[in-house]
């Protein structure tokens, strides 16, 4: 592997001096961003090559309503929250799933979907509700969950669903396709919002780290609208060092030479069709919808709905819940972190008011945000690292 | 931040948020010169007394669950984890006092299988437990077992784990062997015990161990035992003791290959993961070789190696990657949770 890193860091240095000016790459995927820092790779790029995180950590992409609907199902009588591990922490406009549960709420962490499904066959006097979050990679494991929970004609199951997708955030970024002022209004009627937020401005990255888990599902070829229409260079990347470094080193080659173009270095495990049987799988049981995002405000056809012929496993339905607008926490800069317009050092909450333990946003605490790989891998690159270095050794 | 009105899962796991909750709400009471050690036993100087001894006394509650998992069991987990806590401050054990919380309806069988693994693992390491309690609480109170154990140990030399400002730089640290094997075993045997696995624990008194490595006649200058936040817990612990930078070397950590894939399957860092029979060594440079050789010698020590050293810096632990990057390694913050892709 050595011989291997040694290989591509020559490769990736030639390409970053043919470019001759700053790149950043946007790692779409919060394994990667964790990867990266994990492997140190941050310190291994050439001076003018950068990665900024994207909009791929499913916790914290969730809008600050849907974590609250979350946190009002645990208060319902007699249910049971289950949810990844990662959600747990999470605060909520009234404090995280965590705290719930200190005060005695029902919630429990599942490793599969189908745990919860399980819980409910076996205590048919409990409610369980399912709170999925997510992109590709989780959302077929959510409609198997649904089906079999209709197979077993459970009464006591349903899902609180804020499942994305990946793309319509992806183009959102950068900038979008034309929308008029009447499309505008449409959409915000259809998400029964009154007001609608739009991506500030086109971000400026120069290509994308696409993520490897999701393109699993996806396939490589999801991505190739992104180079035709917006003339974006996109690689498929695994999460090995070795894997990133090669995706990073095709982006650079691609730069320096004004040619974008699709690339999937992980051909091994992402085929570019994907795997049409988990495609399938989402069709049956989700329908797309306009979805919520944090930071991206609602996004048209981002989010996925649970169709009519399996509603009575939505909990919305269910139990008449109603997300409610909740502002994102004050001085908070989650949203601009998860869009590449900022890093979390830039916050003036990150390492003082925002910790780990004292989270403000959703990015420092879950286990694949930016902000809470900043704060625990540390020593990134640059100047801007060394102004909270001294705080690191907490 | 302020300490939350309920106790939550999280203060139980070794992490800062349990260190905010010794700080505030334990230590304050209970303190004094011998606690605020911070050492894995408390030290009684005994020296006016019995000559050139001084009496380590340690208490561990043990709550795992399930209580029998792939590798051990709650009663081995018990003797091993006060014996280990006696051996790393350089304390021969005496005695351990033994106390039992069951649920209503534990069944009979399982408690002889745990008494008789508890008595196996005190013969494995040469001590006796020299008293005992059992207390019993209402069916869902607790989880089956509970066990909590207390062990004293004699000490006749300085006890180790003191000498913090002995640590100087070029000093290295040995490890006994593979870790993050019983943080997963205990995972999956909880969570998905529809999967067989290979990953077994690593639960084992150490003291045959490292008295082996103590006899080799190396200068230990530090030695403590990785248990629930992990090698990354320890080391950053370490920095913080010795006030030095600390440098790992990931490529020479040893990890199985089964356990490594788990715990990327799972999202959690093999750094942080819990284990109950390794133990971390700081000797000097030059006494390395002697002292991983001991390590090798013992049985529990086979697949020992040297994983690091102290350089000059300031209370911090670094890593250097299998990838050739670095970077840094903090005490875990509580629970370990799997991620959700």
């Amino acid at each position: 592997m050595a011989f291997e890193m040694q290989q591509l860091q020559q490769r990736l240095d030639d390409a970053a001096r043919r470019a001759g000016r700053d790149l950043a790459f946007m790692e779409v995927c919060g394994t990667h961003t964790v990867s990266a820092f994990r492997c140190g790779l941050h310190d291994m790029l050439p001076g003018n090559v950068k990665l900024l995180s994207g909009p791929g950590c499913p916790v914290c992409v969730t809008a600050q309503g849907d974590i609250d609907l979350m946190i009002d199902a645990a208060s319902l009588p007699g249910a049971t929250i289950c949810t990844y591990g990662d959600m747990l922490k999470v605060p909520g406009t009234r404090g995280s799933l965590e705290q719930a549960r200190s005060r005695g709420a029902k919630v429990r962490v599942i490793y599969s979907t189908l745990d919860a499904v399980k819980w409910a066959a076996a205590d048919p006097s409990g409610q369980y509700v399912l709170a999925a979050v997510g992109f590709e990679t989780t959302t077929p494991a959510t409609a198997v969950a649904i089906t079999e929970a209709q197979k077993l004609r459970l009464r006591n199951f349903s899902v609180l669903a804020s499942h994305k997708v990946l793309l319509p955030a992806l183009e959102a970024l950068l900038g979008g396709k034309a929308e008029s002022r009447k499309q505008k209004a449409e959409r915000a009627h259809e998400a029964g919002q009154s007001r609608i937020e739009n991506p500030k401005s086109r971000i400026r990255v120069d290509g994308f780290l696409c993520p490897g888990h999701a393109s699993i599902i996806l396939g490589s070829d999801a991505f190739r609208e992104i180079v035709s229409d917006y003339g974006m260079p996109c690689v498929v990347a695994g999460f090995e060092a070795t894997q990133m470094l090669a995706g990073i080193t095709r982006l650079t080659e691609m730069c320096a030479e004004g040619k974008p173009q699709l690339d999937n270095v992980y051909p091994q495990v992402v085929k570019p069709e994907g795997n049409t049987v988990a495609q399938e799988t989402i069709r049956k049981v989700f329908e797309p919808a306009p979805a919520n995002w944090r930071a991206l405000g609602i996004i048209p056809g981002s989010g996925l709905r649970i169709r009519e012929a399996y509603s009575e496993f939505d909990a919305v339905r269910r139990f008449g819940l109603v997300a409610k607008d909740a502002p994102e926490p004050a001085g908070c800069r989650c949203g601009e972190v998860i869009t590449g317009r900022c890093t979390p050092a830039d916050c003036c909450l990150f390492g003082k008011r925002c910790t780990p333990m004292t989270a403000v946003g959703p990015c420092m605490v879950s286990s694949e945000g930016s902000c809470a790989a900043w704060f625990k891998y540390g020593r990134h690159k640059g100047t801007e690292a060394r102004r909270y270095e001294g705080r690191m050794a907490v | 931040m302020t300490l939350p009105p309920q106790i939550l899962l999280g203060h139980g796991g070794g992490g800062q948020l349990m260190d905010q909750l010794l700080d505030e709400v334990v230590r304050p009471q209970i303190g004094n010169e011998i606690l605020a050690e911070g050492l894995d036993s408390g030290i009684v100087d005994l020296r006016s007394e019995v000559s050139d001894s001084r009496l380590a006394l340690t208490i561990d509650g043990y709550v795992v669950s399930p209580w029998k998992f792939p590798g051990g069991d709650i009663g081995r987990l018990a003797i091993s984890g006060t014996v280990n806590d006696l051996a790393v401050c350089g304390a021969r054990p005496l005695g351990i006092a033994l106390s039992l919380i069951l649920a209503e309806g534990f069944e009979t069988t399982c408690l002889k299988e745990v008494m008789a693994s508890v008595a196996a693992t005190a013969r494995e390491a040469g001590v006796k437990v020299i008293t005992g309690d059992t207390k019993v609480v209402g069916r869902g109170q607790c989880d089956g077992i509970y066990i909590t154990t207390a062990g004293v140990g004699l000490v006749n030399s300085e006890p180790i784990g003191n000498r913090k400002s002995e640590i100087g730089n070029g000093d290295v640290l040995l490890l006994n062997g593979h870790i993050a094997d019983h943080g997963l075993a205990v995972m999956l045997a909880r969570e998905m015990p529809q999967i067989s696995s290979p990953i077994r624990s690593d639960v084992a008194p150490l003291n045959g161990l490292i008295e082996r490595v103590l006899a080799s006649g190396a200068k230990v200058r530090f030695m403590r035992d990785a248990t629930r936040a992990g090698l990354a817990g320890l080391a950053a612990d370490l920095a913080r003791r010795c006030g030095k930078r600390v440098v790992l070397e990931e490529r020479a950590i040893p990890v199985r290959k089964e356990t490594r894939h788990a715990a990327e399957m799972l999202g959690l860092d093999v750094l942080e993961v819990a284990n109950e029979g390794k133990v971390v060594i700081v000797v000097a440079k030059e006494d390395a070789q002697r002292a991983l050789d001991a390590m090798k010698s013992h049985p529990l020590g086979a697949a020992g190696a040297v994983i690091g050293q102290i350089a000059d810096g300031m209370n911090v632990c670094e890593l250097i990657t299998t990838a050739g990057g670095r970077r840094v390694v903090q005490k875990p913050y509580g629970e370990q949770l799997p991620r959700i892709c």
